[in-house]
């Protein structure tokens, strides 16, 4: 008992100070992949070494000599290869805070024309606009309504894993140690969906957890947020969409909030899960709306 | 290698009559064939193999050869610690005829791949008939692993239910539990049949996590399958993504650099720390004491960020390539000194544990004769890793079939004879020591140096097995490449696969609130059984 105590009470305080201080990650940390639109050349020499077709490059049908480069987020598992493919116009930056309430803020987009020497060129005038600022806050002003019914008292998560690796597993586990202690912002896990205000699900929904993902889902009393946990769970990550994977929760349930990484990092799931309850400080859908 | 010689000579004599004997492109692989009239003599032939050479059933692999040969194969991969050797039992089956006879009365922990190759492959095993892998509502007649099965293809779901053993008798009732359970863990149903409070009978159903990983690997090249490999089980990314690339090294006879096998087997120790640690942690929380968990999982924690700076990922993903490995986790000094660091401070902290932990009687009592797996039974069934030591099975890959840079090390396999919680608690503490010693031992040894060799060009139509001790026991790959080189099949062996039987055997006469500290000490993977 007297060693258990002096355990206590001089174990120090190992909490980290999330979100007030958001630690970077060390140096050679594999966070979001930037293409610098500028110097690539939409060669398809990174897509080629995506292994989840991130990255792709398109060669337009219609108009002859126009590509499109895109890059989406939510497919990323933060492997690196685009960069050790093209080291001249992609570098993985330190930015792990990837959340997002509408999936398409995952992809970005450059368009290329091909030039008189047979190069493609970064176009300056987008081809496109953006064709989703309507839903964006349409989907906004959901959440704000659900988040301002929900959280007048802490927030009840129960977590579904759909097959994922058990990788994602590990880090939402990290979140109850005495490190990111996830109860300080209120936040439990619970044991039933009845007592759920919000499913933590991770895995790209195999065929064989359809029916029992379905079934949580509706045995959690509305209003419910639901957050897309991991490349598996936004779009199939490596597992893609086959006989045995729906390839992404949405395919089966709605989702609020998805959180890329593969896994995401701790402090990455903190970020989705506050910015789901509308209480990141820095950004969040209060600030898309 | 005359020790192979040895055992070619052996084997000529005594089962020439029946097999064919091949050497493969790996130096420590011999494939023995059956020949088709012999087919018969299969449980008797693996038996022998068994007995003669002490060796152990390891994994079984089917493969759909009919676009090259117009056979199946099934090969039995039996390893022999003894004399670092693997067999390989190989026996033709035809396509007008898919049945074998069943080898699980003389291998019982052959019973589980049998049942996974019916569904699968529709190859039977002879009375060995019932379902594993399939969910009821998966038809009778489709397998997944045909070569004529487009993985694209959307299975419609046909009526059915599981087919449970049940126990019947007074006062006995059932509880279902899961898929989706109370905590975070992976998906997996769970039926106990209870009297009273002991627990008589438990039933597994698995296979909710399967993401048909083996099928999506075909056609792929190796270099993209790594990633997938990284992705079997999260906990054992790395583990299982070097079984592979070892897998593709030893089909391309390719060397690593001595560096590359360095750095594997320190984060193959790395792994185990940052798994042993969090399982003694979660061994703890699960009979409620918190003081103890909360220095465990804070310990999983700092090992977790110590991942994270010395590779850039906190599971160690991203690292392991064909033909070494991709950074070097000693190239800064700011890397080592925290290594360093964690060598003394890591050590110490995990030291106070152990004597808080071992001081507390009333945790040690709820420990012991908890969840008893007896030597007879992990014998019996195959029981891998850490769950078979702590029952008395002196196996461990790192010795037996020394890979990596395990071969001069220095270092001691630890086994209990109780079989109980506890044991499995104290043989994950004497690992964690020896993985401190490791590390120790590899520290420095030339940082800095090449750790990966050019771009490995691997041969078309070979086969190979790659191994590694993971923390959970063996992880065993085979894989054969196609015409171009590419994935032709891939076999996964997860420790898993072979531990979830011990189980079931492991909670009878327990009750049901000691289910939960059971269940985690061993700590089995869903994903990486389910694939
Ligand atoms: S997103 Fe990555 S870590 Fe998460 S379940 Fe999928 S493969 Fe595993």
């Amino acid at each position: 008992m007297l060693r258990i105590l002096k355990q206590a009470l001089t174990g120090g305080v190992a909490t980290n100070s999330y979100p007030r201080v958001v630690g970077e990650p060390p140096d050679g940390f594999r966070g979001k992949p930037v293409i610098d639109f500028t110097r690539c050349t939409a060669c398809d020499a990174c897509a080629g070494a995506c292994p989840t077709s991130a990255i792709t490059v398109q060669t337009s049908a219609q108009k002859r000599g126009e590509r499109t480069v895109e890059m989406n987020y939510g497919d990323c598992i933060f492997c690196g290869e685009c960069e050790a493919a093209c080291p001249d116009a992609i570098h993985l930056t330190k930015e792990f805070q990837l959340a997002v309430t509408d999936k398409s803020e995952l992809v970005t987009r450059g368009f290329y024309t091909r030039g008189s020497d047979g190069v493609y060129q970064y176009s300056e005038v987008p081809a496109q606009t953006r064709s989703h600022t309507e839903p964006v806050e349409e989907i906004g002003k959901a959440l704000k309504k659900k988040v301002r019914t929900l959280f007048g008292r802490s927030l009840h998560i129960r977590e579904v894993d759909a097959g994922s690796c058990n990788g994602c597993e590990v880090e939402i586990t990290a979140l109850n140690n005495p490190v990111y202690d996830i109860q300080r912002f209120g936040v439990r896990f619970v044991a039933s969906p009845r007592h759920a205000d919000m499913l933590l699900v991770t895995g790209p929904v195999t065929r064989n957890m359809e029916i029992a993902l379905k079934q949580t889902y509706d045995a959690t009393p509305d209003p419910k947020l639901v957050v897309a946990v991991g490349a598996c769970a936004i779009g199939g990550g490596v597992f893609g969409k086959s006989y045995a994977s729906c390839g992404g929760v949405d395919a089966v349930v709605p989702v609020d909030v998805y959180i890329p990484g593969c896994p995401p990092r701790p402090e990455a799931l903190l970020h989705g899960i506050l910015l789901a309850m509308d209480r990141y400080p820095h950004q969040g859908p209060a600030h898309t709306a | 290698m005359t020790t192979k010689r040895r055992y070619i000579a052996l084997i000529r004599k005594n089962l020439g009559d029946r097999l064919n004997i091949r050497e493969g492109v790996a130096p420590n692989e011999l494939y023995l064939s059956l020949r088709r009239e012999s087919l018969g003599t299969l449980p008797e032939t693996c038996s022998l193999l068994t007995r003669s050479f002490r060796a152990n059933f390891t994994t079984l692999v089917a493969n759909d050869e009919r676009s090259l040969n117009g056979t199946f194969v099934l090969s039995y991969v039996f390893s022999v610690p003894t004399d670092d050797l693997f067999l390989i039992l190989q026996v033709p089956v035809e396509p007008r005829h898919m049945e074998v006879p069943s080898v699980s009365h003389v291998l019982e922990s052959a019973n589980w791949f049998e049942r996974e190759v019916k569904d699968w492959f529709g190859i039977v095993a002879f009375p060995n008939i019932y379902r594993l892998a399939s969910h009821p509502d998966w038809p009778e007649d489709v397998h997944p692993m045909l070569k004529d099965f487009d993985p694209q293809t959307s299975v419609p779901r046909v009526r059915g239910s599981f087919d449970f053993k049940h126990v019947e008798g007074e006062g006995v009732f059932e509880i279902p539990v899961g898929p989706v359970h109370a905590g975070i863990i992976e998906p997996g149903h769970f039926r106990f049949s209870v009297a009273g409070e002991p627990i008589i009978n438990l039933e597994i159903q698995l296979f909710y996590a399967h993401k048909g990983t083996e099928k999506i690997a075909e056609g792929m090249s190796p270099q993209r399958v790594v990633f997938l490999a990284e992705r079997i089980s999260g906990d054992s990314s790395f583990g299982h993504a070097v079984a592979f690339c070892h897998c593709m090294e030893r089909l391309s006879r390719c060397e690593v650099p001595r560096r590359a096998a360095v750095i594997r087997t320190m984060l193959l120790e790395l792994e185990r720390l940052y798994n042993h640690t969090g399982d003694i942690g979660g061994i703890l929380l699960d009979v409620g004491f918190a003081a103890g968990a909360a220095v465990a999982l804070e310990l999983k924690e700092r090992l977790l960020q110590l991942n994270e700076l010395l590779t850039g990922s906190r599971l160690l993903r991203g690292v392991a390539a064909i033909g070494g490995v991709r950074r070097d986790p000693e190239d800064t000094p700011l890397k080592r000194q925290a290594l360093a660091d964690m060598l003394v401070r890591g050590r110490q902290a995990f030291e106070d544990l152990v004597s808080l932990v071992m001081s507390s009687s009333s945790v040690l009592d709820r420990l012991e004769t908890t969840g008893i797996l007896s030597h007879t039974d992990a014998y019996r069934l195959g029981i891998t890793g850490i769950a078979g030591r702590a029952s008395g099975m002196n196996r461990d890959f790192r010795r037996d079939h020394p890979h990596c840079a395990y071969g001069p090390l220095t270092f001691r396999v630890h086994t209990s004879g109780e079989g109980d919680v506890l044991a499995r608690m104290r043989v994950r503490i004497d690992e964690v020591r020896e993985s401190f010693s490791i590390i120790e031992q590899l520290q420095l040894q030339d940082p800095g140096e090449p750790a990966r060799t050019g771009v490995v060009t691997v041969p078309p139509l070979q086969q190979a097995l790659g191994y590694v001790e993971g923390w959970r026991g063996e992880i065993v790959h085979w894989a054969m490449t196609d015409a171009e080189g590419n994935i032709f099949r891939w076999k996964i062996t997860d420790p898993s696969f072979h531990n979830w039987r011990a189980i079931t055997v492991a909670v009878r006469n327990n009750i049901i609130p000691d289910f939960p500290v059971i269940n985690k000490s061993f700590n089995l993977s869903y994903s990486g059984n389910d694939r």
